[in-house]
């Protein structure tokens, strides 16, 4: 067994450890929210779950963006690899938050879906995504399917801050109806429900950080699958 | 450094002139514009108690729809034809071509909005155009012909072509819809520039930051 | 005395992906010189030609011209380069004249009048000269693809398979052409698959085979004899010219 093959298998029993520890702080340790209605207090818990999935996702779109920019400058196939790793985990964790929020906005606000700035921008991002892997799968050469995307993952990652703005600023001219339940601070987190709160956040870092050197290793297996098949005029 | 201007003018000059011989991106922008505002016009004639409120939304899909339309073609013709290589030999920074290829587009579009403007304005009877509209939109039309045509030229290299590329730019051209059409909302409603500053510089930001982008990236959009 | 060549290219690959196209080429090519390269289908001779043109970047390997790579000043380096490929880099809806005239504002030509009436003479197109490009025959359209090539009176002239989907008859008026153009100081790298038309332009011949050069010799060494079985054996039969 290789090194890099038992440093991953380390990293995967961490990232299992340390996500059984935090849906067990979640779910058992934090305490109940007192400031909201009692209805809703599972559903609060949704938070920590939520939180991390969304800062994961944008975590994942910045490391696509520095991989993408990196493999223009030295066309190495390791960067691409980032790349489209790092955008597929991005997309996944976006759906993870969006899911996530709408199962929050169901208890708390009534509805599944509310126009709120940071559930919209999430929302554009998901198709901004959706079309990077559209364009990858519309190219069939692979050293051009690579530098083509990167060009995209570089103008996509540039707009979302853009997106946000402008979603965020446009709903000023509607009163803000509800408080953002994303924001812990405004949310009054008690000190217990801080720590489960940060020690979520470490372990979606971990769960990502697995997840990443997990999917970046299999993209090194499907190139040599690919050169495999290749010399066997598979 | 003139020989660069040289070089986009060139390439400016080059597709304007295809296009008055030809006119097929035109007419069909100009033609999609018409039908588009007239299909508004229905869809929201009877259910919308005054067909005013719809116009800044009205004005801006319909200039992004009909624009998307001729990006399309930018680059298609000069891929089928091989002449992209010729353009590429141009012993000048590729990035000229770019400009080029982007004022041809941003001046297309901005035709078909001198020509969607007054019909809308009789249209939907009401006169909403005044300087501040036409600078609003000409930064709007600026950014989207920026991005639009480097988009033009990675959706060229693909197999589903035309198809790929509203799906590429419309989510990255969201903010300047936004921007667009809510500082139009402002604009009927009589605020001045100053009160819709944030709109204004939101898509001047937009059109700084992608035509830089796309000034660095070009090169690796057309290289084999 | 000339010791460093016109052109050098010193281990040049080409990938596509995992797909090698060339190999790790080694050449020289000495000013003045017309170098014929055959070779089958996807040989790698358009990427050969394409890297030379700065239209397509080296995996590795260097490619110099006049002790220049061609990586350190592309747009430098395609002032001296024409090129006459596949397609004829011209527009459908310009005149011939328009085409050549945006041409030579691509090349910073300044008053390029005299130069666009003297090709299209050269070309027998300047009869034709206010008819779109659309109007014209393949060979037409061949000789204006030249003319274009030839507009900034580039030193070296990169051809390739400029003779395919041309009629014997036109095929013969575009050797005699070359040969005119050809001279003793512009530098020709054609590609082609007719051996006796490739033979009658070159002073040195090259056989490129799955991105290797197999064969390369002084033309004037070679009989033809001699070289068609081999050619044969390398590039098919099977190849229509």
């Amino acid at each position: 067994m290789s090194l890099s093959r038992r440093l991953l298998d380390i990293l995967n029993f961490l990232a299992l450890i340390a996500m059984l520890i935090a849906v067990y702080m979640a779910l058992i340790e934090a305490p109940d929210a007192i400031n909201v209605d009692p209805a809703i207090r599972p559903a609060q818990r949704i938070i920590y779950f939520h939180v991390p999935s969304a800062w994961s996702s944008m975590l994942a779109f910045f490391v696509a963006f520095i991989a993408s920019i990196l493999y223009l400058i030295t066309k190495r196939v390791r960067w691409d690899i980032w790349a489209r790793s790092a955008s597929e985990l991005g997309i996944a964790f976006t759906i993870a938050a969006i899911i996530s929020g709408s199962m929050w906005a169901k208890p708390a606000w009534n509805t599944y879906w509310t126009w709120d700035p940071r559930l919209t921008t999430y929302t554009i991002v998901l198709l901004l995504y959706i079309a990077y892997f559209m364009l990858r799968g519309a190219i069939d050469e692979p050293s051009r399917r690579a530098r083509l995307a990167a060009v995209y993952g570089i103008f996509a990652f540039l707009s979302v801050p853009l997106t946000f703005m402008s979603i965020r600023w446009w709903n000023t001219i509607h009163p803000v109806i509800v408080d953002n339940p994303e924001n812990p601070n405004k949310f009054g987190l008690g000190p217990n429900m801080r720590i489960t709160f940060m020690f979520t956040n470490i372990a979606f870092l971990i769960l990502f950080v697995t997840l990443l050197a997990n999917r970046i290793s299999l993209g090194w297996a499907e190139e040599r699958l690919d050169a495999l098949k290749e010399k066997l005029n598979f | 450094m003139k020989r660069y201007l040289d070089v986009v003018w060139a390439v400016l000059w080059k597709d304007l002139r295809i296009e008055l011989r030809s006119k097929d991106v035109f007419t069909s922008m100009a033609v999609f514009a018409v039908l588009a505002v007239m299909i508004f016009n229905f869809a929201f004639e009877l259910r919308v108690p005054d067909k005013t409120v719809v116009i800044p939304g009205v004005l801006w899909v319909t200039i992004t729809f009909s624009g998307v339309l001729g990006l399309g073609r930018s680059f298609i013709s000069e891929k089928d034809r091989g002449s992209i290589a010729g353009l590429l030999l141009a012993p000048v920074d590729r990035s000229a071509i770019y400009f080029g290829k982007m004022l041809a587009n941003l001046l297309f579009i901005l035709i078909v909005e001198a020509f969607l403007l007054p019909l809308m304005v009789i249209f939907f009877n009401t006169n909403f155009v005044s300087p501040a509209l036409l600078l609003l939109l000409f930064l709007g039309t600026l950014g989207f012909a920026a991005v639009g045509t480097i988009f033009s030229g990675l959706a060229v290299n693909t197999r589903t072509r035309e198809i790929l590329l509203p799906v590429l730019l419309f989510p990255v051209m969201l903010p300047v819809l936004m921007a667009g059409i809510r500082a139009t909302i402002g604009l009927m409603e009589g605020d001045s520039i100053a009160d819709l500053a944030k709109w204004f510089n939101l898509v001047f930001f937009f059109d700084i930051l992608y035509i830089v982008v796309a000034y660095l990236t070009f090169d690796y959009v057309v290289e084999e | 005395m000339m010791t460093t060549p016109l052109i050098e290219v010193t281990r040049l690959r080409k990938a596509f992906g995992r797909h090698r196209v060339l190999k790790g080429i080694d050449m020289r090519i000495e000013a003045g010189s017309s170098v014929v390269m055959f070779g089958p289908n996807g040989a790698g001779k358009t990427t050969f030609l394409r890297i030379l043109a700065t239209l397509s970047k080296p995996t590795s390997g260097t490619v110099r011209v006049a002790g220049v790579d061609i990586r350190d000043n592309p747009e430098g380096i395609r002032q001296y380069l024409g090129l006459v490929g596949h397609a004829p880099l011209l527009y459908d809806d310009l005149t011939a004249y328009e085409n050549l005239r945006f041409y030579a504002r691509l090349y910073g030509m300044e008053a390029s009048g005299e130069r666009i009436r003297e090709l299209l003479e050269r070309v027998g197109l300047w009869h034709r000269r206010h008819d779109l490009v659309r109007t014209f025959s393949r060979g037409m359209v061949q000789r204006m693809a030249i003319a274009r090539a030839l507009l900034h009176n580039p030193p070296i002239l990169l051809l390739d398979e400029p003779d395919t989907g041309l009629d014997p008859q036109a095929a013969e008026m575009m050797t005699d052409l070359l040969r005119e153009i050809g001279g003793s100081e512009r530098t020709i790298i054609m590609t082609t698959h007719h051996l006796e038309r490739g033979l009658a332009l070159a002073d040195r011949v090259l056989i490129l085979v799955g991105g290797e050069i197999v064969f390369d010799q002084p033309a004037s060494d070679i009989d033809y004899q001699e070289l068609r079985p081999l050619y044969d054996a390398y590039v098919g039969e099977g190849v229509v010219a």
